[in-house]
């Protein structure tokens, strides 16, 4: 008889809230949809962190009132969102000018593959209908540090951050750090490999290499 | 010079033709040009190819003129929530290129703008450079991407004058900026028009310059693709 495994590593709450822990005051940040999202839920007190919309909008508020929903105000994942004092908006065309220019501080983004060269794989599957890249290349591209949050293994209990991408590439040696349900790893610049750097509570160091294919630090 | 027409049929008049390529402004469901996509569709015009940032749902937006299978082509980034799209594409009936978001909006701004191509960094080393020169600068690999020219564009704007200043609202503006300005001609559809003078001059947001058709579209409802809201607390 199987027996239920213990609850160990991040969830994916915990994974939001390491993720967080890379904010710097005054920064200027984007978040994908999924677990990047739930990192607005942990900026530190007193921290001043203005985040970024590809839609067109500079400070995002939080999700508004059920009597103060618009139409015209949304983010990037199409839900009503509101507005705050310093918020700004503008066209896609400077929105993606400001992505591309390098003048966002920090994107964090799900992830379905990384390589050990720091290649993200995050928007097709062969076979499956193809949705679209969105504005996901033009980030990896162009912001200063890029985070991938993404659990550890696939369903099928594959590792996801692996020598070589087996999936069609998002960017190609974008990606400054990864955090999943077990670890964290981060590398210098693009030109380092990447280093273990913290491991989740209850999770060991063999365990990490066991469910890692990609060559890394320790 | 009379820029405002009575109905989105009259200013469409004279503009549509079958393969024609067309630039259509909105993100999700936020800024579509509805009463001139309507107009459209009832048109019967047909072998579209249409640049838009998404291809609108299961029939709002775009989504009518996929159903009532006018469009060749869509080049967009996202085209997700939108069953009868997938059907079509799956079946082969219809031609789709993905194109970075940011990509497609600066490639809309450069056909406005009489810049017929420029190099990127976005989509370097993916399929997206396939077949694309790719030129070092600094070291560093970038890949040619072509301005868009539309022989229409169609834009939602908030308020115009009626000169054709136009004004938009809040993340409705979106992809409406640079698909006005890649048309050979625009129409645009906006929420109210007033008198010429009653905008700020340091207010517009697209000069009149761009915009060569108006209409009045209200009333709108504008539609909500995810609504999400937090509680209020209570007093």
């Amino acid at each position: 008889m199987a027996t239920q495994v213990e609850t160990k590593g991040w969830t994916r709450d915990q994974m939001a809230a390491r993720a967080a822990k890379e904010l710097r005051d005054g920064f200027y940040v984007n978040l994908g949809i999924g677990i990047p999202t739930l990192v607005a839920n942990h900026v530190p007190q007193g921290m001043t962190v203005t985040l970024q919309s590809e839609n067109g909008m500079l400070g995002i508020g939080p999700f508004p009132y059920d009597d103060e929903v618009d139409a015209d105000l949304i983010n990037a994942g199409k839900q009503t969102i509101s507005q705050l004092p310093q918020t700004s908006y503008f066209d896609s065309a400077q929105s993606f000018a400001m992505i591309r220019g390098g003048h966002i501080d920090l994107a964090v983004l799900g992830g379905m593959e990384v390589s050990e060269k720091g290649d993200l794989a995050n928007w097709m599957v062969p076979g499956k209908m193809i949705k679209g890249m969105g504005g996901a290349m033009d980030l990896v591209a162009g912001v200063k540090k890029i985070i991938v949050v993404m659990e550890h293994v696939s369903k099928n209990g594959d590792p996801k951050f692996i020598p070589e991408c087996t999936l069609p590439l998002t960017g190609r040696n974008v990606i400054d750090m990864i955090i999943t349900d077990l670890a964290v790893f981060q590398r210098p610049d693009h030109d380092s490999p990447f280093r273990l750097i913290e491991l989740a509570p209850g999770v060991t160091r063999g365990e990490v290499r066991e469910k890692t294919s990609a060559h890394y630090l320790e | 010079m009379q820029k405002i027409y009575q109905s989105a049929e009259s200013a469409l008049e004279g503009l549509l033709f079958d393969d024609m390529t067309i630039a259509a402004g909105g993100f999700g469901l936020s800024g579509i040009p509805e009463r001139l996509i309507d107009a459209i569709q009832a048109s019967g015009v047909k072998d579209l190819t249409i640049a838009s940032n998404n291809a609108g749902i299961d029939n709002e937006g775009l989504g009518k003129l996929l159903r009532t299978r006018q469009v060749k082509k869509m080049i967009s980034s996202y085209v997700g929530e939108n069953k009868e799209f997938e059907r079509q594409y799956l079946a082969g009936e219809l031609e789709v290129e993905f194109c970075p978001q940011g990509t497609l909006a600066e490639r809309m701004r450069a056909g406005g703008a009489g810049i017929p191509g420029f190099y990127t960094k976005t989509g370097v080393g993916t399929q997206v450079a396939e077949g694309k020169e790719v030129k070092l600068f600094d070291g560093e690999e970038y890949i040619l991407e072509l301005g868009i020219r539309a022989d229409l564009a169609i834009v939602k704007g908030w308020k115009a004058d009626e000169c054709g200043n136009l004004m938009f609202r809040k993340t409705a503006r979106n992809f409406n900026f640079p698909a006005a300005t890649c048309g050979k001609i625009c129409v645009a559809e906006v929420e109210e028009i007033v008198p010429v003078g009653s905008l700020d001059p340091d207010c517009i947001h697209l000069p009149s310059i761009y915009v060569n058709r108006l209409i009045l579209g209200a009333p709108y409802e504008k539609k909500i693709e995810f609504r999400t809201v937090r509680q209020r607390e209570a007093a």
